[in-house]
């Protein structure tokens, strides 16, 4: 038996998305504790590593790109703006640009001037903290089929996400239209005169071509039973909607008294689980009286577990540090020097490229024929 | 299996029926074809088959439509779903998920079927259409012919004892539609499930079909089997036309009956007349070496093609065969990246899109999107101001291609070949010396067809250079002078239409089959006899 779980565990399959999102909000958590680059950029190397080794090659895998071209540009903004809006916090003094006088109503505000090196390498450690959770995320992205974390949800949302789904199908389809409909305006001489007109030419080809597929959708979503098993009891809907109003409003007092210190402590913890628990009711209710199966749902496996759990690891031993040694995980900007690495952080981030290694790699694409 | 008993249907608004006091009995098992007119009210027969018409069209039916004992005035049609499969005209637009796996088992999550049952019907439909290599890939990325199946297979896996198939194969080219066919007849005779289908190109299934029913257009429907329904129809598929000239008694319904019979009227005619040779004086479109490419994948791949005045060419070739991207590119909108084009010593890509038009015109595969305005009446002057021509040349055009569209209705409520003719009228209105038209005849009925055959002569004879881009075989045998065949974007064989079309089994008209490879058309033994 022992034997047989081994040799099934590494035969290549898709994980569960839900696994590859807490292991990517994990790092990206762990991100969100430091601004020390070398920490930084081993997130970044871990999280580039397990996408490399873990993906697909369906379209979303391959926006990966896509999302470190937009980290970069995070960290040349924030640079940019400290040099443009003054940043002569700080001794050290690397650069003097003339600086541009602005009248008075703009108090506070500073164009140009002196730049200082800490001020410059506070842009730099902030805008690589921001670009890392990003691209945490963007990793998630990569390595999750969106689509089928839409399909992971409970049955009593599944309605939500299949509108989600549909949308998300129409947007391709829209880009399709307006470029044929476009390349046809071509064929009539060109985009008739003035703005509207040339609007017009082209919204209503497309606005009715969407309508048409949407009506055809319906229709089809009707024959093949679409919400057939969506009559119920007027009480009892009218039972589970309230157990779900309730339950919002009891979870909405509860956050504001919890945030809120002056307002009284009763209505604080205690209100927010009575919420949590009416509007849980509520939502079971709502899910049990769906009559509806799912074809291959993604399971949770051991390897899920690993993943996920390696993602939670890191983040666990970053706050752990962090209540430690908080010194390194936040270089100083005051005196400047070369920011220092501890063994415990850096170990803990290196527990994030274990997915990489201890799950199953992804199922292969059939060949396109 | 399914009953019309005395069912009559009104849309809203409309006064006069679509249907009036239709009775029809279909058995379990039948394969049975609904032909008739575009606009006879085929769709709306199809759609009462499980409750969409009227509970998702609107409108007013009397009578009773029944499917296995169970009345559609009794449910929505989302309750028949375990008993009534309907597959469309356009696969991906009833497409809710994207992947084939999950679409083929989109319809039993909806029936709450347990997750063992799913898995192993998914299974069974993957091989029994054969689409086991297409399980994981994304809809989109089929071809036509391929989305059909899988649109057909996720239906089946719901087990319905009916199928209801409206023009499944109006959008394919004939080795696809081919394929969609004969799984539909395996389906029929391996697993006795009753099919229903619409088709506008019968001769392709008259073949496998037990009974006929015929919508002549006044509300009625004559029923029977495909020989007797035939002999009184006015639409017909050329190898009827043939029986009837012949005088074969009973019509034969494939090429293999009608060649047994054809062996004393293939004695009786003389030789073939030599075709006219094509392609004569000087041309009027020259182009060489043309190249278009998306990314990596090259849809022309250096063809040289020269067009002249009084023919029309045909342009025939498998779906994604570069056919429309080769005429986009000699029109000038289109990508070409490398080639030229010159007609009369003019590059269309080189002018602008106003003068390119009055050059070459092209009328695209939909062509409605051409046609953005409220009335007919609005279109044809926009035509006109766009053309530079007196208010009133289109409306001419159109009155001439076809006469009597009423100049207030909406460009969407014309039908099909109404619709054709207006795009064209608007084309045509910029007098440009060559015109292209890529895939006209979708979705066309004999009758249109048969219009626009005489639209395309009459333009080939006033000097005009015409293209016509499609996978018609029977409309390039009557309409075509020229014909080309494209694959993989090259020009893989280009000559005259008796010679192309006669000489390939997959290109060969229902005539040239049954009597000879000179022969193309009904017409043609007519005359020679």
């Amino acid at each position: 038996m022992r034997r047989r779980a081994y040799t099934t565990y590494f035969l290549p399959r898709d994980l569960h998305p839900a696994a590859w999102w807490v292991w990517a909000l994990g790092l990206a958590a762990a991100a969100s504790r430091t601004t020390n680059p070398w920490l930084l950029l081993t997130i970044l190397a871990v999280a580039w590593y397990v996408v490399i080794a873990r993906r697909s090659d369906a379209p979303w895998a391959m926006a990966f790109r896509m999302y470190l071209y937009l980290g970069g540009f995070i960290i040349a903004m924030r640079v940019l703006f400290r040099l443009v809006f003054g940043g002569a916090e700080g001794a050290t003094i690397v650069l003097r640009l003339p600086e541009i006088p602005l009248p008075e109503w703009a108090a506070g505000i500073r164009l140009f001037g002196a730049v200082s090196a800490e001020s410059l390498l506070g842009g730099l450690y902030d805008g690589l903290r921001l670009a890392t959770m990003l691209i945490c995320l963007g990793a998630a992205n990569a390595l999750a089929n969106p689509k089928r974390l839409l399909k992971a949800m409970p049955p009593a949302l599944y309605e939500i996400g299949t509108a989600v789904i549909v949308a998300l199908s129409v947007f391709p389809q829209l880009a399709e239209s307006v470029l044929r409909v476009r390349q046809a305006r071509k064929l009539r001489g060109g985009l008739a005169r003035g703005r509207f007109k040339a609007l017009h030419a082209i919204v209503i080809p497309v606005l009715e071509d969407a309508l048409d597929r949407s009506l055809r959708l319906a229709a089809s979503m009707d024959s093949r039973g679409y919400g057939r098993a969506g009559r119920v009891e007027a009480r009892a809907r009218a039972l589970t909607g309230l157990l779900m109003i309730a339950g919002l409003l009891g979870v909405c007092v509860g956050v504001y008294a919890t945030l809120d210190g002056s307002t009284p402590r009763y209505l604080a913890t205690p209100v927010l689980a009575g919420g949590l628990a009416v509007a849980l009711v509520g939502f079971r209710l709502a899910g049990r009286r769906v009559h509806r199966t799912r074809y291959r749902p993604d399971r949770w496996h051991l390897a899920e577990v690993a993943a996920a759990g390696s993602g939670v690891a890191v983040a666990a031993v970053m706050f752990a540090t962090s209540s430690v040694d908080p010194t390194n995980l936040n270089p100083s900007l005051i005196n400047l020097s070369a920011p220092l690495l501890s063994w415990p952080p850096l170990a803990g981030v290196l527990l994030g490229v274990l997915p990489a290694l201890i799950t199953p790699p992804p199922a292969a694409e059939a060949v396109p024929a | 299996m399914i009953s019309f008993e005395r069912v009559s249907f009104w849309y809203r608004d409309r006064t006069d029926p679509v249907l009036t006091d239709v009775s029809l009995e279909i058995g379990e098992g039948e394969f049975v074809l609904l032909t008739g007119r575009t606009g006879a009210g085929k769709s709306t027969l199809l759609g009462a088959v499980n409750g969409l018409v009227p509970h998702f069209t609107g409108g007013h039916l009397e009578g009773e439509v029944t499917v296995a004992g169970v009345t559609t005035r009794s449910r929505p049609p989302r309750e028949f779903a375990h008993l009534v499969g309907v597959v469309g005209q356009d696969p991906l637009a009833g497409f809710v998920t994207d992947v084939v796996e999950e679409e083929l088992a989109y319809g039993m999550e909806q029936l709450g079927l347990p997750p063992q049952v799913m898995r192993r019907r998914v299974e069974e439909s993957l091989d029994l259409l054969g689409i086991a290599d297409l399980r994981r890939r994304a809809l989109r990325t089929l071809s036509g012919g391929q989305q059909q199946r899988v649109a057909i297979g996720a239906v089946l896996t719901m087990h319905p004892q009916v199928l209801v198939l409206d023009e499944p194969t109006s959008a394919l080219d004939p080795t696809a539609a081919e394929d969609v066919l004969a799984t539909l007849a395996r389906l029929v005779q391996d697993l006795g499930t009753t099919v229903f289908m619409a088709e506008h190109r019968m001769e392709r299934v008259i073949p496998f079909v037990d009974r006929m029913v015929y919508l002549p257009g006044d509300g009625t429907a004559v029923d029977g089997a495909p020989p007797e329904v035939l002999k009184d129809m006015p639409i017909t598929p050329p190898i009827v036309r043939l029986g009837r000239l012949a005088g074969w008694d009973p019509l034969p319904m494939s090429v293999r009956d009608a060649r047994r019979l054809a062996a004393p009227l293939r004695a009786a005619l003389p030789d073939p007349p030599q075709p006219a040779p094509v392609a004569a004086g000087k041309p009027a479109l020259t182009s060489a070496g043309v190249v278009v490419r998306y990314g990596p994948t090259v849809a022309v791949r250096g063809v040289d093609l020269d067009l002249h005045p009084g023919t029309v060419t045909a342009v025939m070739g498998r779906n994604g065969s570069g056919k429309s991207s080769l005429l986009w590119a000699v029109q000038g909108s289109g990508p070409r990246q490398g080639g030229t084009v010159t007609v009369g010593g003019v590059d269309p890509q080189k002018v602008s899109s106003a003068q390119a038009r009055r050059i070459v015109g092209l009328v695209p595969q939909t062509a409605s999107d051409l046609l953005y305005l409220e009335t007919v009446a609005d279109e044809c002057t926009a035509a006109d101001d766009e053309s530079g021509n007196p208010r009133g040349a289109c409306r001419d055009l159109l009155d001439w291609l076809a006469p009597g569209i009423p100049a207030e209705v909406h460009p969407r409520d014309l039908s099909e070949g109404q619709r054709l003719a207006l795009v064209l009228a608007v084309q045509l209105s910029a007098t440009p010396r060559i015109m292209l038209l890529d895939e006209p005849t979708r979705g066309l009925d004999y009758t249109a067809k048969e219009a626009l055959a005489r639209t395309v002569a009459v333009l080939a004879r006033e000097g005009h250079a015409v293209v016509v881009a499609t996978h018609d075989v029977e409309f390039v045998a009557t309409a075509a002078d020229r014909v080309i065949v494209m694959a993989e974007g090259e020009i893989v064989s280009d000559g005259p239409a008796v010679e192309v079309l006669g000489g390939s089994p997959a290109f060969a008209p229902q005539v040239a089959k049954i009597i000879g490879p000179r022969w193309l058309t009904v017409e043609a033994v007519e005359a020679a006899r």
